[in-house]
């Protein structure tokens, strides 16, 4: 290996040397090597007449030949001072490559370099964003301690840059300056935090990356981030994708509880590995505890998942490895079809996703299963590969596809390469002994195997059958005489090695054979490998114990080879050997049970797979594949077993409420915007404070709850609270939003006694008589921060530090009734947001909502039916077919619309020319935007197009004609009564206010009877949405589920309630104005919930 | 020559160890030097417990078939490129340079290398990062080149260097990746071509943009602005690839199909386009270019984008594994060795199985033959065929299936006297295409833009190959 010796020429003849090196290999200048340092000279005089010559091309030349010379790795530091003063060059590619060997030789002319940095300042103030964005770039890149300073400066400016591209070179360089120095690190934390907020998908990236080298422990500066980065990771650049999922994984794990321990179940005796024994014991405790997910929690795994799809493998893993570490149990099997195909890729992603699998493989064997033969060996994959895939399929093997196995195995055996088909005898020796099905197979195939032509392969069979006899109770002394003949002809150590084991460990099974064995081994001892000698001593000292009148004078002699054997491990042995067994006078007791010690029970070794305990490390991760900690691998923390406050997740929204507060209400508002005003400026430092505060608080709170002996109770009421939480996840934004409110009134407890009653009455004010809202939060540090005025000023006498249990029955009856007197107007705080959060989404999803009033605001539709229906049938349009289906979308044509999208289907064989829409046969008042005429339809064409129709809330017909060319069409739409709905976000106390006026004539009611199954929530928030466009209002109750949505013409409330009652009964409500439509809604929607 | 550092710490404070640290040049002192960089590095100044900043790829190091380190790159301070010791150690190890380990572990640093077009690149990395991260990265590097200079080989390279520099600077910032859509790159730089070389060297103009581009700013990160063409033309090639191995009776064991959409659009200004299907169905697994919108296709199961500039790739796909995979060849084999004796026969014959009326050409069989084949004596009724004595494989390079008369190649094999004989066959590996179909039934229903007034020319082309064929004899 030529370059090696250069590089220990290097070694001892410092830089130059290098350059010597790579001159001799490289052809461009074959001089010799002393030659070279005078030609070098003068070739770098010429570069520098050459860079300051007037002429840009002399530059440039001199400038690329430079470049070259960085690129061979040879020293062109001399030239520094004749390159720093093309800095400033005009022409772009001069200064470009100038850059380049700035960024390269700054920090060896320290001095020199510093005569640059003003032409970067000037840069940095350019109106070009980019010419400001290399600017920084090299200026961050030069590592020269002194203008940390100015780097520092030059951060701050650029992070607040009105361009993102500059932003992210901003990002880039914080990852520069805290190499550089250090000790910058809180101001780099400080710009960091900014730069979170980016609300850009190109700094995202790039921000988080400069956090994970930073300050990856600050996971507090996430939080409020954290819905942002998940909703933008979909349009984030692949890299930035990569290190958010990653950090997001680990963010998971410290802020949500796991999601694993209901499906432990459905895990087929698996064993859990990431199961700590602290977690199995919080398991027994919390058995019971229904299991619901954090809205931020399912929203990660739900962001994600589109990614799969991603071309870029990393990516790809990323999100697998994201699966498997935070989605529930059943969730993961998703992610095994975007992993097999990576498999289609370069050897070095294969090599990495074939180790990831492996370790997935052995925990759970399901998730690959049906993809066994993708990982069938090809003989052109290299061995590598090939040993990776035999891993995944042993791992994959059950008593199923075995055979299938046994088959695939048989071809590889006979592989050309050895390496591999001695692996695969390995495989199959794990399979015999995890199968027992197969155990006899198995070891008959492989002492077939033991006749075979290739060493490697015999000896090989040989170890894994020793294995394999070990483990077998049953006896096969015929497969061990077969053995012992074949020492004469094996020279593999490890295998003769393995039958003197064996021969010795049942010496007295073939008692004529094994001293036989022993004399031809005595014989050879000397030439024998040091690892068969110590099994011939060992064999020894067996036979002796056993059958020691035929073998006592074969044992001494080998005793005797053995003290004097150049090896001492094989002298010590000796030693050791002869003290126990031979009987002496100074041998101790132990030599009585020298029998015992040699011939002991000997526990069969375990066939494990060498990825078997792999999966402590996060997979997809350099550790992973390294099977050891790779430097600043940031370990995977176990899932807590308390959720930290979910509320610091909540995006700040105070001044948005301001904004959205109906004006005849902001007066009352005032004293709580006052202190929110006040709270923003502390903000800050505020916030990782509040946060440890809920953090303690709740951790107390478990305390208590552990204490105390009637947990059943709260244990059930926490439990109502968590699945209200899951069945809200859909306007999950909204509580949080609402709750951050309350937290921040909790903050404000703190800040003292004065502000406390100013927040208390703000806060009480804001607390709605009615009732469920306390109970609809349902973190229990909010509950108790916002109860703990409450509980003082209602009961006095009852002390601060009161029980859990005693706060429960509080909040749902004392507290509620007390608050009845405190509280004369029910003053909504929490209504501006509802209004706020899904304008959130909006935003983010791009979808432009309208909000008609603060209290109903049109919410994304929960789920979109995929029905079609027919408009024309193909029969009857002369082949031309249309459907149409409600996509439940906010109409772009006008807001009392309903949106229709019309799929047009040329089934003819012929172009069907100009379709449109023709006379039109609408009821009174109801109105229609047609679709632009579509030119011409190719045969076996399909176009969709989308219409709006006003249909007055009504569910009369529209009839209208489609015409083509030639023909005209009746057809008409009937809009199902759901679809004249569009979903309303609102709160529960709000429904409950708009219920109690929409009663007596605008109520209808009915009584359903069904099985229990179909009353949980899921089912029944599937079958109501499936039928009617209408919105989840979060409810407190288990046995109440709440749906709102308003008519699109009229506006007017649709309250949908379900009220489970005792049995297989339900009672479902409507309220409407709209009369009709709730009567004619209640008959769609009952059969719909009656059935099974 | 051995220009000692400028100011080089003379005690080693934890402070000024840390900036000797940065003065310390490796290729001044060595790699002893070097182990002492590096071993400082996590220096009690940081603190105990704190991770040393590092970033992701350190340095990289382009390295020829004979172990030649012909280019190197650092993106902060330099490593010596003793480092790559340890992967030429490796390298020696694995004796097939397949079967060099992507990632080595070395004392201070840890290298990840991909082989390419008889090139190693190799990566040096100091910090956990996720491995795919900079395979995948790397793979885009040497794509880039590719894309760039027809080629990625060492002379392309070499004879290229400064461009070369250029791309590695956009495309990767402190180590981490900046531009790598080719459409922002050809903006930043643009590639060589002989015309431009020619006037370059006239007028002394560069190939860096004089321009600034303004992709990178716009929310379409892979799509260059203002783009201008006179034809304006869109084209699809649809290829699929079947991945199968058949067995010693002609059963199949596996196989299934992978395809692939290559798009070469060439359209002015910000086309919108969406591409349907006949039967979108049959795509089961599927991956998309960035610019693809991933709602569009899950709810109505159109590709819908803004293309990129140029060539790429837009989806690739596998065919769900329920549809049975048609075979479109088949092969009569009878290989033997006979014991005792130093030679053996040979005699396979190809044959035209379910090719749905196509013509199945460019068939091409590679067998790797075991090691104790000396020489083949062999005679093909069509075609031509080579063996390597060296590397023992034989090729055969058929053509055309004709099925009047099936091509067949027959004769001797001679083996090294003495040696045992094979135990097992040799397996086939067979090329093949067929033009004008896709195996699948996959058809491109429509090609609709939107966003701009001229009429585009559309075409779709489709050809189905052989992916990882094997016959295992």
């Amino acid at each position: 290996m030529s370059s090696n010796s250069f590089a220990y020429n290097e070694q001892s003849g410092g830089g130059e040397a290098t350059e010597l090196g790579q001159e001799a290999t490289s052809t461009i200048s074959p001089s010799g090597a002393f030659g070279l340092f005078s030609s070098d000279l003068k070739k770098n005089e010429d570069l520098k007449q050459m860079l300051e010559s007037n002429k840009d091309s002399a530059k440039l030349d001199a400038m690329k030949r430079i470049v070259g010379m960085i690129a061979k790795g040879k020293n062109a530091s001399e030239l520094f001072p004749a390159v720093v003063k093309n800095v400033a060059s005009k022409n772009i590619e001069i200064k470009k490559l100038v850059y380049v060997y700035l960024v390269r030789y700054a920090e060896e002319q320290q001095d020199l370099a510093l005569l640059s940095i003003s032409t970067f300042q000037r840069a940095l103030k350019d109106p070009n964003q980019l010419i400001r964005a290399s600017a920084l770039r090299v200026l961050s890149s030069i590592r020269v301690p002194i203008i940390v300073p100015i780097m520092m400066l030059a951060i701050k400016e650029a992070s607040a840059d009105l361009s993102p591209y500059v932003r992210k070179n901003a990002a880039h360089a914080i990852q520069k300056l805290y190499s550089l120095d250090p000790e910058q690190k809180e101001m780099l934390i400080e710009v960091i935090e900014k730069l979170l907020k980016d609300k850009s998908t190109l700094v995202a990236g790039s921000v988080v990356m400069a956090f994970e080298e930073v300050c990856p422990d600050r996971i507090d500066l996430i939080h409020k981030n954290y819905r942002k980065l998940c909703n933008l990771l979909v349009d984030v650049e692949e890299w930035g994708q990569v290190v958010i999922i990653h950090m997001l994984t680990r963010y998971a794990r410290t802020q949500f509880v796991s999601p694993w321990k209901e499906d432990d179940g459905l895990e087929d005796n698996e064993k859990n590995f990431y199961e700590s024994d602290d977690e199995q014991k919080e398991k027994t405790d919390h058995r019971k505890k229904p299991y619901t997910m954090d809205p931020d929690h399912r929203l990660l795994i739900r962001n994600t998942k589109p990614l799969l799809q991603s071309r870029n493998a990393a990516v790809v893993m990323a999100v697998a490895q994201l699966y498997w570490h935070i989605s529930p149990k059943s969730e993961v099997g998703i992610i095994s079809k975007s992993l097999v195909r990576l498999l289609r890729s370069n050897r070095e992603v294969q090599y990495i996703v074939l180790q990831n699998i492996a370790t997935m493989s052995i925990q759970r064997k399901g998730m690959f299963e049906p993809y066994l033969k993708s990982f069938y060996v090809r003989s052109t994959d290299p061995t590598m590969i090939k040993t990776l895939k035999l891993e995944i399929l042993t791992n994959l093997a059950n008593e199923a596809n075995i055979s299938t196995l046994l088959r695939e195995f048989q071809t590889y055996v006979k592989s050309q390469d050895k390496q591999f088909a001695a692996a695969t005898i390995q495989t199959i020796g794990r399979c015999a002994t995890n199968i027992s099905e197969v155990t006899d197979t198995c070891l008959n195939g492989l002492v077939c195997l033991l006749s075979n032509r290739d060493e490697i392969v015999v000896a090989e069979s040989v170890v894994v059958i020793k294995k394999l006899l070990q483990m077998q109770p049953v006896q096969h002394g015929e497969i061990i005489k077969h053995m012992a003949k074949l020492l004469d002809s094996i020279t593999v150590p490890v295998a003769r090695a393995s039958i003197l084991w064996l021969i010795g460990e049942n010496c007295e099974r073939v008692p004529k054979i094994a001293p036989d064995v022993l004399r031809k081994m005595a014989k050879s001892f000397t030439s024998e490998d040091d690892l068969v000698k110590l099994q011939i001593l060992n064999l020894g000292a067996k036979l002796y114990l056993t059958n020691s009148k035929q073998t006592k004078l074969l044992t001494q002699y080998i005793l005797n080879l053995g003290k004097y054997d150049q090896n001492y491990d094989i002298r010590d042995r000796t030693r050791f050997i002869r003290q126990l067994i031979v009987p002496n006078e100074k041998s101790g007791a132990l030599s009585k049970y020298a029998k015992k010690i040699f011939l002991a029970q000997k526990p069969a070794p375990l066939l494990e797979s060498p990825f078997k305990d792999r999966d402590h490390f996060q997979l997809g991760t350099l550790s992973h594949t390294l099977n050891t900690k790779a430097t600043g691998y940031l370990e995977l923390s176990n899932w807590p077993e308390v959720a930290p406050d979910p509320s610091v997740r909540n995006v700040e929204v105070i001044e948005l409420a301001k904004e959205w507060t109906p004006a005849g209400k902001a007066k009352k508002e005032n004293p709580a915007k006052k202190f929110y005003s006040e709270s923003e400026e502390e903000e800050d430092s505020s916030d990782s404070s509040s946060d440890s505060e809920s953090e303690s608080e709740s951790a107390s709170g478990e305390q208590e709850e552990e204490g105390d002996s009637s947990e059943d109770s709260s244990e059930d009421t926490s439990s109502e609270h968590r699945s209200d939480s899951e069945s809200a996840s859909e306007v999950g934004d909204k509580r949080t939003a609402k709750r951050n409110s309350k937290s921040k009134g909790k903050s404000d407890s703190e800040d003292g006694e004065k502000e406390n009653e100013k927040s208390k009455t703000s806060d009480s004010s804001s607390t709605d008589s009615s009732s469920e809202e306390e109970s609809s939060s349902d973190s229990e540090s909010v509950s108790e921060s916002e109860r703990e005025p409450e509980s003082r000023k209602v009961a006095k006498e009852k002390e601060k530090k009161k029980t859990k249990q005693d706060r429960n029955p509080l909040t749902k009856d004392v507290s509620l009734l007390d608050l009845d007197d405190f509280n004369p107007v029910s003053t909504p705080v929490a209504l501006p947001t509802p209004a706020l959060s899904p304008s959130l989404i909006a935003d983010l999803e791009g979808l432009n909502l309208s909000t008609c009033s603060s209290v109903i605001s049109v919410n994304t539709p929960v789920f979109v039916p995929v029905k079609t229906h027919v408009l024309l049938h193909r029969m009857s349009g002369r082949g031309l077919a249309a459907h149409y289906f409600f996509p439940r979308q906010p109409c772009i044509f006008g807001d009392k619309m309903v949106s229709v999208q019309i799929t047009l289907n040329n089934t003819t064989d012929q172009k069907i020319e100009n379709i449109h829409i023709g006379e039109k046969k609408l009821p009174m008042g109801m109105q229609m935007h047609v679709f632009t005429p579509i030119e011409s339809l190719e045969p076996e064409g399909s176009i969709t197009v989308s219409m709006g129709i006003d249909f007055c809330d009504s569910t009369q017909t529209a009839s209208f004609q489609l015409c083509t060319k030639d023909d005209c069409f009746s057809v008409n739409i009937q809009p199902p009564v759901g679809e004249l709905l569009l979903p309303v976000a609102m709160s529960e106390k709000d429904f409950k206010k708009e219920q109690g006026m929409l009663t007596g004539m605008n109520e209808t009611s009915t009584v359903i009877i069904a099985a229990p199954q179909n009353f949980t929530p899921s089912v029944i928030l599937q079958k109501v949405v499936n039928v009617a466009n209408v919105g989840v209002v979060p409810s407190g109750q288990d046995n109440i589920h709440r749906f709102a949505a308003k008519t699109v013409h009229s506006g007017s409330l649709m309250l949908v309630t379900v009220e489970l009652k005792e049995g297989s009964t339900a009672q479902l409500i409507i309220n409407t104005e709209r009369t009709v439509i709730g009567s004619v809604l209640l008959r769609e929607l009952k059969p719909v919930l009656s059935q099974g | 020559m051995l220009t000692a550092p400028p100011s080089r710490p003379s005690g080693l404070s934890c402070r000024q160890g840390r900036k000797g640290e940065v003065h310390l040049q490796p290729g001044l002192l060595g790699s002893q030097a070097q182990e002492v960089q590096t071993r400082w590095r996590p220096s009690p100044c940081f603190g105990a417990g704190k991770r040393s900043p590092t970033k992701m790829i350190h340095s990289l190091f382009l390295i020829n078939c004979s172990g030649d380190i012909f280019l190197e790159k650092h993106w902060k301070s330099v490593v010596s490129q003793s480092v790559c010791d340890y992967f030429f150690e490796a390298q020696e190890k694995a004796a097939d340079v397949e079967n060099v380990p992507p990632v080595i572990s070395t004392p201070h640093h840890y290298l990840i290398s991909i082989y390419r077009d008889k090139l190693f690149f190799v990566s040096v990395i100091q910090t956990e990062v996720p491995p795919l991260f900079v395979i995948e990265f790397l793979h885009r590097v040497a794509d880039t080149f590719q894309d760039y200079f027809g080629e990625c080989s060492e002379a392309a390279i070499k004879d290229n260097v400064v461009i070369v520099y250029e791309l590695l600077e956009e495309m990767l910032d402190n180590g981490f990746p900046l531009a790598t859509e080719s459409n922002i790159l050809k903006e930043l730089i643009k590639p060589p071509t002989i015309l431009r070389s020619v006037v370059n060297s006239i007028t002394g103009s560069s190939n860096v943009g004089d321009t600034l581009p303004t992709g990178q700013l716009s929310n379409i990160p892979w799509r260059r602005a203002g783009v201008k063409y006179t034809n304006n033309e869109a084209y699809f090639d649809v290829v699929e690839e079947i991945d199968a191995i058949i067995d010693k009776s002609g059963s199949t064991v596996f196989a299934e199909i992978q395809g692939v959409i290559d798009a070469c659009i060439k359209l002015s200004g910000m086309p919108d386009l969406s591409l349907s299907f006949m039967n979108p169905r049959l795509l089961d697994d599927v991956s998309f270019h960035p610019c693809i919108r991933f709602k569009r296709w899950e709810s109505e199961r159109v590709l819908s984008f803004i293309p990129p500039d140029g060539n790429f790739r837009l989806i690739s796909y596998r065919v769900s594994s329920q549809n049975l995979v048609a075979i479109p060849v088949y092969v009569k084999h009878s290989i033997s060795f006979k014991e005792n004796s130093s030679c053996g026969r040979f005699d396979i014959t190809i044959g035209p199985k379910q090719n749905m009326g196509k013509t199945i050409e460019g068939i091409t069989v590679t067998v790797h033959m075991p090691k104790v084949v000396l020489n083949m004596n062999l005679t093909p009724t069509q075609g031509s065929y080579t063996f390597d004595p060296v590397t023992k494989v034989l090729t055969w390079d058929v053509g055309k299936i004709t099925p009047q008369k099936l091509p067949s190649l027959k004769g001797l094999v001679n083996l090294q006297s003495g040696a045992p004989k094979p135990e097992e066959n040799p397996s086939l590996n067979i090329q093949f295409k067929i033009q004008q179909l896709a195996i699948s039934g996959l058809k491109v229903n429509r090609l609709d833009m939107y966003g701009e007034k001229y009429k585009p020319f559309k075409g779709v082309k489709y050809v189905t190959k052989a992916g990882k064929f094997q016959v295992r004899t």
